[in-house]
């Protein structure tokens, strides 16, 4: 038997720009042999002609380069958002639009349940998106009053309980004094919990682990289970602990046979100092294996937009609000630069703001003059409201962007009238003046902020229509093989891994994205209905349908 | 109920002298058992000759004292301290540069084995100015500074003793209700930082450093009504920074009442102990005419010299 297999395709879109398209595609030992015709490829001896894709197109496999694999463990929890959406069996969850709704779902949940004090935990509720109706503890005392209840906002910084957590967590009482903590007229907490840390007391009581960061291993088989569904082979989980039981779980489950994706954890840069830190993720990388990508820094400069912790240069908040929180000292994130360039280790820096954008800009010009590295590749993850300025001066200083198309869509209504205003919020994730300038780009789904599902992503930043249905920023779309480029090639570039994956050329990872259409011949506005039917991943076949 | 753990949190901006003022503490902690909390081990968060023992997160101090590091995780940190068997009798929280001490308050608050002690913030003299109108943390210093219960002075030798002056204008003028003290090399008594429950706190510090501070107990003749007496010991025209112990309250109840700066808290812990409040404040602004003077003007008495 022939250790080459050549796959028949209606179409392959092969992102390499000397040969951009195929019929077949040729795989030897995990990767790919070459990209053409039957005649063509022939030449490479005996082969196995395989036809099941005839009638598919065939795509690298996507990269996403920002995402967590806690979306995973997420999923072990009662989905509770707005919009439908598909778990990693692939039943798709209707979208709950009321709290009886939400109330309903949580109580299917308990139902399913023998312990009667066993507690009940929900993710990604949205009530921005029901006229913003503040949940109370009563409401969720109509699922259980002998269960602890707790449901996490979609912003992912707010959580309601019900009375029974309180009273678990010793928060049942009058007198506290605490901006996290509304009270109602009966002087008790009204069970909404705002910011992490008044979450985190009540956290384990209803099932919310303190380490959400990381996925438990259950979770990193879920995750991987999304990527196929989605047509995912490359993925990052931006960022974890990775603490050495982690690390140790993450190694032996992404080693397992059938594991159908390629992980690339970046280290959270908080608790250890610059110099250590560079020295445990150098000790990291050292670990990686073909599926376990180690050896990177992810460092937080500030917050979210939305829950008005970004940091905003003038003029700030449109609100009003107060400037948002740093969660990086300038100098520690200068020193962080310095030792990474020195030790050749790659950074990737979360700024929501523009002013931290800036701050970002403004510490790696000096670091890099002082240990010049050409190829750096630093990365501005999100980076969602940098103006064409700080992209140009990205690109003379060689970084990459990776842009949070998605989030026009789930918040782009709310950064309109509310956090930025008009003019900001429709140049937000300027993907073209990105590009226009010469900015290495990606863009991401920032799962499980929002769904992994790289075609979702490229429609969002060629269509940039919002939820309420408004194209916010028509002349920041960009073009559907700018995006498809995006989703595979720009990701793995931001990454310093697009001489192995990103493309169908000769000696690259046998990653494809399987899909039921072709994304370049379909309407713009369709990219992110087009079913995918699994992916293959160094050469394995993974049918969406089988998982 | 055990008694809950008393927190002090130590903040202030990069290079405020945040690792020195807790080092100092270290030197004379004289028997109290300190957990320090640091946001990670970065360059000798702790001098070296105060180091018994070291592992991956934990540092063994002499004199039963302990260091550890709590990365993104304080709330877990905190539990883990408060498992220590003994218990620390205090529990010192050296925040991160950018972090705001009042979020973190707001977590100790909610954690029932634990109680916010108060919120010291460290300003260095020598760079403050500058820094205060910085783009980037002229916002997150001057937050800080709201939030906190006693500012403390670092590096003023560094500075002319005219600018000095100027630097406390400013400060007065924008947090007239928070005390300042000054601290050369991080010298400050125990007994401010922490409190004065420490036993022989005084001994070990630097003697020009104790000789800035005047303390006196005063005792409650009659029962009184302490949530008002607490609040009158706050008054800035006493200059106390802080107060610390028992008195009898109108239902008979021993209470418990502590003054950090600007900061008051009444307590009623399950095993109190004998009446009297120790008062110290800065001998500049605390001298013995105004320790007669708040004495005659609460109706107390002084049961023992100090």
């Amino acid at each position: 038997m022939s250790d080459t297999t050549i796959y028949a395709a209606k179409k392959i879109i092969t992102m390499n720009p000397s040969r951009p398209e195929a019929t077949h595609v040729a795989v030897r030992e995990g990767r790919i042999l070459g990209a053409g015709s039957l005649e063509e490829l022939e030449t490479w001896g005996a082969y196995t002609l395989d036809d099941r894709f005839a009638d598919k197109t065939i795509l690298p496999g996507f990269v996403e380069g920002h995402a967590h694999t806690m979306e995973g463990s997420l999923w072990a929890k009662t989905y509770c958002g707005w919009f439908d959406r598909t778990d990693p069996d692939g039943k798709t969850w209707a979208g709950v639009k009321s709290i009886d709704a939400v109330i309903d779902r949580l109580r299917e949940a308990a139902a399913a349940l023998d312990d009667p004090t066993a507690p009940i935990s929900g993710w990604q509720l949205d009530p921005i998106y029901m006229n913003n109706t503040r949940v109370t503890r009563h409401d969720l005392d109509r699922v259980s009053t002998t269960r602890a209840i707790g449901v996490l906002h979609a912003s992912g910084h707010i959580m309601n309980v019900n009375t029974k957590a309180l009273e678990l967590a010793g928060l049942l009482k009058t007198g506290i004094n605490n901006p996290g903590i509304p009270l109602g007229e009966d002087g008790l907490p009204t069970g909404e919990l705002k910011g992490p840390e008044v979450m985190t007391p009540v956290g384990s009581f209803v099932d919310f682990e303190r380490n959400m960061l990381d996925a438990d291993e259950d979770g990193l088989r879920r995750f991987a289970k999304l990527c196929v569904r989605t047509g995912t082979t490359t993925i990052t989980d931006l960022a974890s602990r990775l603490d050495p039981d982690t690390v140790e779980m993450m190694l032996r489950v992404t080693g397992e046979i059938d594991y159908p994706a390629r992980i690339v954890p970046l280290r959270f840069f908080m608790g250890l100092s610059p110099e250590d830190l560079v020295a445990e993720v150098l000790r990291l990388k050292d670990l990686s294996t073909d599926r376990l990508r180690l050896g990177r820094i992810k460092i937080v400069a500030d917050g979210s937009i939305q829950g008005f912790s970004a940091r905003l240069r003038w003029p700030g908040y449109h609100n009003g609000a107060p400037n948002g929180l740093w969660y990086v000292a300038p100098e520690q994130l200068s020193e962080i630069f310095h030792r990474a360039l020195d030790a050749g280790v790659q950074v990737h820096t979360h700024t929501n703001g523009d002013q931290a954008t800036q701050l970002v800009l403004e510490k790696l010009a000096p670091a890099l003059q002082a240990h010049p590295n050409p190829d750096h590749r630093f990365t501005l993850q999100h980076c969602q409201l940098a103006d064409a300025a700080q992209f140009r001066q990205a690109a003379k200083l060689g970084m990459c962007v990776n842009l949070f198309a998605n989030h026009h869509f789930y918040w782009g209504d709310e950064h309109y009238t509310l956090t930025v205003g008009p003019d900001r919020a429709t140049r937000m994730n300027a993907a073209r003046t990105a590009l226009d300038a010469g900015v290495p780009l990606a863009i991401h789904s920032d799962a499980p902020v929002t769904p992994l599902a790289p075609l979702f992503t490229a429609w969002a930043a060629v269509n940039r229509i919002t939820a309420s249905g408004r194209v916010q920023g028509e002349e920041e779309r960009i073009t559907v093989s700018e995006a498809l480029w995006a989703i595979t090639m720009g990701a793995a570039y931001t990454l310093h891994m697009d001489g192995e994956v990103g493309s169908i050329e000769t000696g690259k990872r046998a990653d494809f994205a399987i899909l039921e259409d072709d994304p370049t011949t379909c309407a713009p506005g369709d990219l992110k209905d087009i079913s995918v039917w699994g992916t293959v991943q160094g050469g394995r076949i993974f049918a969406a349908s089988d998982l | 109920m055990t008694r809950a753990i008393p927190v002090t949190l130590i903040s202030g901006y990069l290079g405020a002298g945040k690792t020195t003022l807790v080092n100092q503490m270290l030197r004379q902690a004289n028997g109290t058992r300190i957990a320090v909390l640091v946001n990670e081990f970065g360059e000798l968060p702790i001098d070296e000759d105060l180091i018994e023992a070291r592992d991956d997160d934990l540092i063994s101090i002499a004199g039963g004292c302990i260091c550890c590091s709590f990365g993104s995780d304080l709330t877990a940190a905190l539990q883990r301290m408060a498992e220590v068997s003994p218990p620390p009798d205090h529990i010192v929280i050296e925040a991160s540069g950018v972090a705001l001490p009042g979020s973190i308050a707001q977590t100790v608050d909610l954690l029932s084995f634990l109680r916010l002690e108060g919120i010291c913030v460290l300003v260095d003299c020598l760079n403050v100015k500058k820094m205060l109108v910085d783009d980037y943390i002229g916002d997150t210093i001057e937050r800080q500074l709201c939030d906190a219960d006693l500012i403390i002075l670092a590096k003023p030798d560094l500075i002319s003793p005219r600018a000095l002056s100027e630097l406390e204008d400013k400060l007065a003028g924008q947090w007239p209700s928070t005390p300042r003290v000054t601290a050369q090399h991080g010298q400050v008594p125990n007994a401010v930082v922490l409190g004065p429950h420490a036993p022989r706190s005084d001994r070990t510090v630097a003697p020009h450093a104790d000789a800035l501070y005047h303390s006196v107990v005063v005792q409650m003749d009659a029962a009184c009504d302490a949530a008002a007496l607490s609040r009158r010991l706050a008054d800035p025209a006493f200059g106390l920074l802080r107060a610390k112990g028992y008195v009898r309250d109108h239902c008979g109840q021993m209470a418990l009442i502590q003054l950090v700066g600007r900061r008051v808290d009444v307590t009623y812990p399950p095993d109190p102990g004998q009446p009297g409040v120790v008062c110290i404040g800065l001998k500049s602004r605390f001298d013995a005419a105004a320790s007669r003077r708040l004495i005659t003007e609460l109706g107390a008495v002084v049961p023992d010299p100090l």
